[in-house]
């Protein structure tokens, strides 16, 4: 548990079960939020953008921390549900005509099936069979985004609108960034509740010690299938959200290197920590503007004319982001979730630490 | 007397060539508690895995209560009344101790994966009943004081009581208790030994134990069996059993004279 100020005792079960442990750590959130709802106040549009990328990222990497973090499975077909979700709410949108609104929870819903096929395999493969199994959902899903015209309009692509609600239209960072707000903080609400009750408790038994789960009276294909589920629901509501910023889905970006790209932020973030996955969301959307903003300040200077780097830019991203990821997996494999806890218990017990 | 709460008929285990259990007979009555003894790869483990589920027996028939249970899977159990521990600590060593407890309770809550998102629907009012059960058993094991604690940080002995709280917490009617003393000093021994009489006497639960500890069986068990190579070798009181030749040589190092003992 998290250190408790002295005095701060719970006298209810109800008060020990709160996701929020202290009366102060839910001021922060609440004042974290109101500060970014005046974000657009302050912000340009650029920087905007940034901050519905960390909360569309934030939520798939949620959806697969569940995944990965929680239930100790792993997937590395991630950002095909991903795509999936944003196909499948465009398609819902064009054909059915259901508000974008009500197609972005529609798309997790129809992506969660697909996940639970997908995740049939799941109840019997662990480890690095698992991993194979996913890869193939991965190209399996990549293969069908191109050939299937209908849905998502082969390589070419498929246009989206933007959601629209009571007349307005969120089509600008500023305003669609309070739509990713909105889910952001619904889905993460929703996982972090999930966690404290029995389902959730369940997939983290599966997790530590799988027979002694069974025992407990869990079965383990429907959890192991189930989590698939949950994972893809997430992976579908955030590729939506993606799909109604950028206005446009195209095949190619749902590739293996973004469903690594997920993985990553999952590590970085913090395994089997839901604030971790949108701390390692936001690291992730972060440091290429770091690198690149590094990469601006050296260009010109005597590394940049002995190295050469000034106009491989992207070449020097990938190689940030491979470094931190074993940068991270050395020095904090709990992640930056762990990190922030002792950040804070530092300074709860400053100066007398031990 | 009492019935029969748990009946093995004939089970026999092989893997591939090797026997582990062969022919074993034996029932357990309700309210008893009920050991079974034998050295090492006597195949104690792999009787209580087949009826836990863990193991399905090549032959013969496990009945729970009456009915057949040879064939059930290991997760339907802890409904149908059954709990155990593991002789190897099995905990989810990164949950709270009241995490590891509250999965106990997993068979008897309903709320499902949607209600448990939305903490609506009952699931926050089922959270907190099962909560009051859980600490019920937490005062009874004495281990409030670990309540927060992730589990893999604990003690060996304390591991091992959050271990049994865990299983007690399936409400069973019949505990397994694999090893429940192995590794621990002697005052460790000494509570867990009342805890298990605390459970048999106040908590009504059936106990079936596997344990080396003689001093503990003889004294604590009201019937005891014991296994040598996958097979029977007695099975009565504690005195019965102690009064037969095989076992007073195994284990209290009698010498029985001269004459091999007809196996």
């Amino acid at each position: 548990m998290a250190l408790a100020p002295a005095g701060d005792f719970r006298t209810s079960y109800r008060a020990d079960m709160t996701i929020f442990p202290t009366r102060n750590s839910l001021i922060a959130v609440l004042l974290g939020i109101a500060i970014l709802c005046a974000a657009p106040l302050v912000l340009g549009r650029y920087e905007m953008g940034l901050l519905i990328n960390i909360g569309f990222m934030g939520i798939a990497a949620l959806g697969l921390n569940i995944l990965v973090g929680f239930t100790g499975q792993i997937s590395i077909g991630h950002a095909a549900f991903f795509g999936f979700g944003a196909f499948l709410s465009a398609y819902l949108h064009e054909k059915f005509h259901i508000p974008v609104i009500l197609c972005i929870p529609l798309a997790g819903i129809g992506t969660a099936f697909v996940g639970l096929i997908f995740g049939l395999p799941a109840a019997r493969l662990k480890g690095l069979y698992l991993a194979i199994a996913t890869l193939a959902a991965q190209f399996i899903l990549e293969d069908f985004f191109a050939r299937a015209r209908w849905f998502t309009g082969g390589v070419a692509g498929r246009m989206t609108e933007s959601v629209e609600l009571f007349g307005i239209r969120f089509d600008r960072e500023e305003s669609y960034f309070y739509i990713v707000l909105f889910f952001t903080i619904v889905m993460f609400v929703m996982a972090a509740n999930l966690m404290r009750s029995r389902d959730g408790r369940a997939l983290i038994a599966v997790r530590d010690h799988y027979l002694s789960a069974e025992v407990m009276g869990i079965n383990l294909a429907y959890y192991r299938t189930l989590s698939f589920a949950i994972s893809s629901l997430y992976a579908g509501v955030a590729g939506a959200l993606y799909g109604h910023y950028l206005l446009f889905v195209s095949v190619e970006a749902f590739n293996i290197l973004f469903s690594i790209q997920f993985l990553a932020m999952v590590i970085i973030g913090g395994l089997g920590s839901v604030m971790g996955s949108l701390m390692g969301a936001a690291f992730m959307v972060l440091m290429p503007e770091g690198v690149q903003w590094v990469a601006d300040l050296l260009a010109g200077g005597w590394i940049d004319r002995t190295l050469k780097i000034g106009g491989s830019i992207s070449f020097l991203r990938e190689m940030a982001i491979g470094a931190a990821i074993i940068l991270f997996l050395v020095f904090e494999p709990d992640g930056l979730a762990h990190r922030w806890k002792q950040i804070k218990a530092y300074w709860k017990l400053y100066p007398f630490s031990h | 007397m009492e019935p029969a709460i748990l009946e093995a008929d004939n089970v026999s285990l092989r893997f591939g060539g090797v026997k582990a259990l062969t022919e074993v007979s034996f029932h357990v009555r309700r309210a008893e508690i009920f050991s079974i003894i034998g050295p090492n790869g006597a195949g104690k483990t792999s009787m209580v895995n087949c009826v836990s589920g863990r193991y399905r027996p090549t032959e013969g028939r496990v009945s729970f209560e009456g009915r057949d249970i040879t064939r059930m899977g290991a997760n339907r159990r802890a409904a149908v009344g059954i709990g155990r521990t593991f002789q190897n600590l099995a905990l989810f060593g990164h949950m709270s101790v009241l995490q590891n407890i509250m999965v106990g309770r997993h068979h008897l809550m309903r709320a499902g994966f949607l209600r448990g998102m939305l903490h609506w629907g009952g699931a926050r009012k089922e959270e907190i009943e099962h909560r009051r059960a859980v600490e019920e058993i937490i005062d009874f094991l004495e281990i409030q004081h670990v309540r927060h604690a992730p589990a893999g940080t604990l003690s060996y002995g304390l591991r091992k009581r959050v271990e049994l709280a865990r299983a007690v917490a399936v409400s069973p009617r019949l505990i397994l208790l694999d090893e429940p003393m192995a590794g621990m000093n002697l005052e460790e021994k000494e509570d867990m030994a009342r805890f298990i009489i605390d459970l048999n006497q106040e908590w009504g639960m059936t106990v079936l134990m596997i344990e080396h500890d003689m001093g503990v069986v003889m004294d604590i068990s009201h019937r005891v069996m014991v296994l040598d190579f996958g097979r029977k070798l007695v099975e009565g009181t504690p005195a019965e059993v102690l009064a037969h030749p095989q076992v007073r040589r195994a284990y209290l190092g009698e010498d029985v004279g001269a004459e091999p003992v007809p196996a």
